[in-house]
């Protein structure tokens, strides 16, 4: 025991695999990179919560009570306007990443074009989702009248909060740009953006793709999961 | 790292008034005692709880205004608090926010501004829960678990303001950590100074390192549970409310699943319990190798330790759940994984002892906390493992054996190691030493203290006294022999309650009054006792970053005057020192 603890003792530096000099990374690590790794991670934080509202959703899809939102004579029977919707988010990503690239060349005019447009389009998409919300009130499918219902509106809303969340940010890079703030300088937030934007276009296909899948599907992914 | 380089270059939101330095500071240590006030504040107000609830126990109606409904209050507010409200927010945002860049030898969190936003958020989730109190009806009284279906339903205390606001106030918190979580996380991985390798950072770093990313992906559990359970109160959905008759009546719900709310709240509750933990360890692996003035023993199996015990922390959460009528298939996995993680979570302690042993043990304050803290959670842990297996759980379950458990590893053993790290920090956070006697005058009241409280709950428990009684005279299988442990247990828990304010006492007179500490008055290796001002100014490090050249742990090392190194020492320096106390030393024998 003597001599196991004395080489511990010894062994004064353990440095190991993970031993990672930062001065050997010079050229990578930088503020934006810094940046990056935050919004990974808040991705990160985002995607366990939609798992776990994901989660909640097979659970409870399993109750005798769900009435399917595809069912003929319902709201999702014909999804028509989520298409129209997504289209719109579509085209917000589109314009997004061309004004990434347009950043990236030092092209400020279609940078600025870009991300307005790309704006633009999410608000488009955020007014479809309150106008499908708006059908569904219409057809008398309240949020309280079933938990197919509930879990619509709670999943388009989280969703739908977090474009909202998205757009504050892009907001106030559009008045960076009306004030002129240099080009460099705000290429980091536009890169941000965009990723934020395409993580939540792959969100919202996750969730449109869940919220009108036959009742077959997630008997299918609940036994899957072992919640039946 | 360039982002070191860089930020020797750049000037870091300097405060320019008194409003932004101590007020909407963005400087990570006013944060960080911002973070601890406010966590120690509302944590007093959750001791006075228990002992409000101790007292009703020990002395059945002594409290005129204590009846059930406000017993219960007591109760759901005492746990919510401690457990969230004082523990993680001490953890992550005091030590934290303090710890981390000093560790790690950066000016400041990464991303300074959503850091002050966090705290912020923090405050504004505290005075949400704390209105709970002077609404109608008051705070909610459903039990910190806050299981539906009674804690939305009619007849529990505060179903129709204390309820909302608890949830609201937990949803802000969420975000809260989430902001700060963030940034701890992405500090630790893009900040760290030359030659700081995640080998080299401190097991405090380490620990709480694990816990912000455990954090970060457990609160949305807690999350989810919250907003899905407000549109069940709010909304009149039925997410977790089954249907249900309440007084006489049939509610507007049906077929929700109220198990279902069981496994999102302990998908977090459990993790929760090692977010709390975690730093626990790192804080304590620090204080004892510091204390006990030799390295710590087996370094990167603690660092392994700690991310096995953050990986498993999510695969037992059921253990928590075991007579809620799930598939016995089910216990038996999560009784099997959560005896997996007691194996890493032993380890640590043998470790810990293992760097005891021999080593040059100063009974310092902080020491005897951390001495405390390794007696308490093998306690706590070794009455886990009753309860992790099902067939020992089910007869204990919902007894006061179960109170004594949790008491015993998240509450006393944490609670020892907040005290243990603020005593040893300090001096550094405000350059003066404070009272050993009445440090140690604390230490003995509360160690002794919380041991004759939650050590009899076993035995209790055992007796088969149930937990979450408002009183428990005149019941037949409680023997009056338990009633004169119970009026014990009170006395002790009062003297334990009223001996903090000689630890706030201590603190305030010794932040005026306290005697100069000097830099680094325990001889650590650490870098946050190597800045050039203490306590540290804004930006820590003064012109340049410090360079990293060896581990935190190099103490008792032969053949120098101090006996220790610093971190910031290189080989070639240590050399010097080695021949400088040679040279010493011939001088000596020659005179």
């Amino acid at each position: 025991m003597n001599r196991l603890l004395l080489r511990n003792a010894d062994d004064a530096d353990p440095g190991g695999s993970w031993n990672r000099d930062p001065e050997g990374i010079q050229t990578a690590a930088d503020r934006s990179r810094t940046a990056r790794v935050g919004l990974r991670l808040f991705l990160a934080v985002v995607s366990s919560l939609f798992f776990l509202f994901l989660l909640a959703f097979i659970a409870r899809s399993q109750m005798a009570d769900w009435l399917p939102l595809t069912d003929p004579l319902a709201p999702l029977a014909n999804p028509w306007p989520l298409w129209v919707n997504s289209a719109f988010l579509v085209l917000s990503c589109i314009a997004l990443q061309w004004s990434r690239m347009a950043a990236r060349q030092d092209r400020l005019d279609a940078t600025v074009m870009g991300f307005v447009v790309g704006g633009v389009f999410a608000i488009a998409f955020l007014t479809g989702q309150v106008w499908v919300w708006q059908q569904f009130v219409a057809w008398g499918y309240f949020v309280a009248s079933n938990p197919a219902n509930s879990f619509f509106y709670l999943l388009t809303g989280v969703h739908g909060l977090h474009l909202l969340g998205g757009l504050i940010a892009w907001g106030i890079t559009v008045v960076k740009f009306l004030r002129h703030v240099p080009l460099p300088q705000l290429r980091v937030s536009v890169e941000l953006c965009t990723t934020y934007w395409h993580y939540l276009l792959g969100l919202w296909f996750v969730l449109f793709a869940l919220l009108t899948s036959t009742p077959q599907t997630y008997e299918a992914i609940a036994r899957f999961c072992g919640l039946r | 790292m360039a982002y070191a380089e860089q930020a020797e270059t750049e000037a870091l939101h300097e405060p320019k008034s008194f409003l932004t330095k101590y007020i909407w500071s963005q400087d990570h240590k006013v944060i960080a005692i911002q973070y601890s006030l406010t966590a120690l504040f509302v944590g007093l107000i959750a001791v006075v709880l228990s002992d409000l609830m101790r007292l009703q126990i020990g002395f059945p109606g002594s409290l005129a205004f204590m009846d059930a409904n406000t017993y219960y209050q007591a109760m759901t507010m005492h746990g919510m608090i401690m457990v969230i409200y004082l523990l993680t927010a001490l953890f992550l945002g005091g030590f934290g926010n303090y710890l981390i860049p000093l560790m790690v030898g950066a000016r400041d969190m990464v991303f300074p501004y959503v850091n002050m936003l966090s705290y912020w958020f923090y405050l504004v989730a505290v005075l949400v829960l704390l209105a709970g109190f002077f609404v109608p009806g008051g705070p909610t009284g459903s039990g910190w678990t806050l299981y539906p279906p009674q804690s939305i339903t009619k007849g529990t205390p505060g179903v129709e303001w204390g309820i909302v606001l608890m949830l609201v106030s937990l949803a802000i918190f969420i975000v809260a950590a989430t902001m700060g979580g963030l940034n701890y996380v992405t500090t630790v991985l893009q900040a760290r100074t030359h030659g700081m390798t995640l080998f080299r950072m401190p097991l405090s770093v380490w620990g709480i390192f694990m816990a912000s990313i455990m954090a970060l992906l457990a609160f949305p559990a807690l999350f989810v549970s919250a907003v899905m359970m407000l549109f069940d109160k709010l909304l009149g959905t039925s997410f977790f409310m089954p249907a249900i008759i309440s007084l006489g009546q049939q509610l507007n719900h049906q077929g929700g699943s109220p198990i279902l709310f069981q496994h999102l709240f302990w998908f977090f509750g459990h993790p929760e319990v090692y977010i709390v933990a975690l730093p626990a360890f790192g804080l304590v692996s620090d204080l004892i190798s510091t204390h006990a003035r030799k390295n710590i023993f087996g370094y990167r199996m603690m660092v392994w330790a700690i991310i096995a015990i953050g990986v498993l922390s999510f695969v037992v959460w059921a253990h928590h759940m075991y007579v809620s009528g799930m598939n016995p298939y089910f216990g038996f996995f999560f009784a099997v994984t959560t005896l997996i993680i007691a194996v890493p979570t032993a380890l640590k302690v043998y470790n810990w002892v293992l760097t005891l042993w021999r080593g040059d043990i100063h009974l310092t304050v902080p020491m005897l906390f951390a001495l405390a803290f390794i007696v308490t959670f093998l306690v706590g842990g070794l009455t886990g493992l009753f309860l992790g297996n099902v067939i020992v759980d089910i007869p204990l379950s919902d007894t006061y054996f179960v109170v004594a458990h949790f008491h015993m590893v998240m509450g006393v053993a944490p609670v020892l190691v907040v005290f243990g790290g603020i005593y040893h920090w300090f001096p550094k956070v405000t350059g003066r030493m404070f009272n050993d006697t009445l440090g140690k005058l604390h230490f003995w009241i509360t160690f002794l203290g919380t041991y004759a409280i939650f050590f009899p709950m076993h035995y209790l428990g055992f007796q088969g006294m149930p937990r979450r009684y408002y009183a428990y005279e005149n019941y037949a299988f409680i023997p009056q022999s338990a009633q004169e442990l119970n009026a014990f247990i009170t006395v002790v828990a009062l003297t334990v309650g009223v001996s903090q304010l000689l630890f706030v006492f201590n603190m305030a007179w010794s932040v005026f009054k306290g005697k100069p500490a000097g830099s680094n008055p325990w001889g650590a290796a650490s870098l946050e006792w190597q800045t050039p001002n203490t306590p540290p100014i804004h930006g820590n490090w003064g012109a340049k970053l410090p360079v990293v050249h060896r581990w935190a742990y190099d103490y008792s090392v032969p053949g120098i005057e101090q006996d220790f190194v610093p971190q910031t020492v290189s080989a070639e320096e240590l050399e010097q020192m080695r021949q400088l106390s040679a040279g010493t030393k011939i001088a000596d024998v020659k005179t």
